[in-house]
């Protein structure tokens, strides 16, 4: 679960960089939401990664 | 892609710069000093050792592997194409520091930075891994750091990679600011200490099944408040320095610099004092340490561009912010990191990185913060997390259980720090 988190994150940063490719900057409302779904894209790649590592401890307790 | 050139410094400037590097190792002093007092006082030899052991091989690591990554300020580097824009995302420079005195005085400077840049950021998981990580991991992740994952950034933020370019090609405020390091030394320790303690685990004892986590205070106050004040000395080095080298701040900005690294960290300090006052009863010496150096870490992206006010307030986000999180990260995620530095160095970092978007003048600039941001979380984390795993496999970080009952000074080193102090027997091993 812990990979499949960390897998998640670069993909994050690949739609930030898209923004950057896909949106003139005159579109800067554009370019700045596409930026922050990949800042949520990465956000939500480290919680499964900090779930995994929970997930992880409360094993090697049992 | 014809790369930028920085403009000539001029001799006083040269002369300033490098009498400020020579005191931005107070900065790995003060670090070194609060990771050691901060952890157990049965390793605290090994702690200590073990800093000057990764700044040895952070700089050798990074001299003949690193620096070639990093490429000097103002080189081609690698480029690729894409979508009519280029794509600086490697150095080119000489391998093993080959014909340093040939280039200019300005990047015989930057190269002197990021030697002390490279160290400093080494250090910080070291910290991390206290009382757990054996000495010879901390000096393999040491150099998987200054070889591999420190020159990549230290090229797209510092040498003209595409970060810095941000601004020229897609009008983005000036590029990625980050002139002290706040993202290129700090963010990248505290997402390396994270990797660190997802790959060691807790040390034992600290979350026993089906209770609270164990309190597991630092050892030594002393050590860790007066590692505050070397680290303010050394961060007001590398934060004028930074804006003299990266940002091309004139004189007249330093004095302002200096003003504004200070009041960050008075600020969070004075934020964490209050919080934890409000919280425990009393106010908590480590945590306030640990909100002082958030500030300075945060004042590491922007001290160089923004008003006195502005860097108060960013100050006082960090010593906010600093308390809660080390709470937070310990009691809910179940992450032990006793130096903080994942919450000090990572999140105060990026706080300042985002701050400094915040406060600028120029439009777009907010945006070009956040894509390094992401770079930072997307790519280096990942990495860092991926080397430290394979590296794991060949140079286990971890000490075997007897070796963490009895002290990372007597197992690995045969004797302690404290000779005439009785070691008592720890509770959590019965």
């Amino acid at each position: 679960m812990k990979f499949a988190g960390l897998l998640v994150m670069p993909a994050g940063f690949f739609l930030s960089i898209a923004a950057l490719v896909l949106f003139p900057a005159s579109n800067a409302a554009a370019r700045g939401a596409f930026v922050f779904c990949g800042l949520a894209v990465e956000a939500l790649g480290l919680v499964v990664a900090v779930r995994g590592h929970m997930e992880a401890q409360g094993k090697s307790h049992q | 892609m014809t790369p930028k050139v920085p403009p000539v410094m001029t001799e006083a400037t040269f002369v300033l710069v490098l009498a400020l590097l020579l005191l931005a190792p107070l900065a790995i002093a003060g670090v070194a000093l609060i990771n050691t007092g901060l952890g157990r006082s049965r390793s605290t030899a090994q702690a200590l050792l073990g800093n000057l052991a990764i700044v040895a091989v952070a700089a050798i690591a990074f001299a003949l592997v690193g620096a070639t990554f990093a490429g000097p300020m103002g080189s081609a580097g690698h480029v690729f194409h894409l979508s009519g824009k280029a794509w600086n995302w490697l150095g080119t420079g000489p391998l093993f520091l080959s014909g340093l005195g040939s280039v200019s005085a300005q990047a015989q400077l930057g190269l002197l930075f990021e030697f002390l840049a490279v160290a400093l950021a080494c250090l910080i998981p070291w910290g991390s891994g206290a009382d757990r990580l054996r000495l010879t991991a901390g000096c393999a992740l040491a150099a998987v750091l200054a070889a591999i994952v420190f020159p990549l950034l230290a090229h797209w933020v510092w040498a003209g990679g595409w970060l810095s370019q941000l601004g020229v090609n897609f009008s983005l405020g000036s590029g990625f600011l980050d002139p002290a390091g706040a993202g290129t030394i700090h963010v990248l320790g505290g997402l390396s200490a994270l990797a660190v303690v997802w790959v060691a685990g807790p040390r034992r004892g600290k979350f026993p099944q089906g209770g609270f986590a164990t309190a597991m205070p630092g050892h030594n106050a002393v050590y860790i408040l007066f590692g505050c004040l070397l680290a303010l000395a050394g961060w007001l080095a590398f934060n004028v320095a930074g804006a003299v080298l990266w940002a091309q701040a004139p004189l007249s900005v330093l004095p302002v610099t200096v003003i504004d690294t200070l009041l960050s960290a008075s600020g969070a300090l004075a934020a964490t004092f209050a919080v934890t006052r409000f919280r425990f009863g009393k106010p908590d010496a480590s945590l306030c340490a640990n909100g002082w150096l958030a500030g300075l870490v945060a004042s590491s992206a922007c001290a160089a561009t923004v008003s006195p006010v502005q860097a108060l307030v960013i100050g006082i986000v960090a010593g906010i912010i600093t308390p809660l999180l080390v709470e937070v990260l310990e009691l809910a995620v179940s992450i032990d990191d006793p130096s903080g530095a994942i919450t000090v160095h990572a999140a105060g970092g990026l706080w300042g990185l985002i701050a400094a978007g915040i406060f600028a003048p120029q439009a777009g600039q907010l945006i070009a913060q956040l894509v390094g941001i992401a770079a930072l979380l997307g790519l280096i984390l990942p990495l860092a997390y991926l080397l430290f795993w394979i590296v794991n496999r060949f140079v286990p970080f971890r000490v075997d259980p007897d070796g963490e009952r009895i002290g990372m000074d007597l197992h690995e080193l045969g004797g302690g720090a404290y000779p005439e102090f009785v070691i008592h027997r720890d509770d959590s091993y019965r």
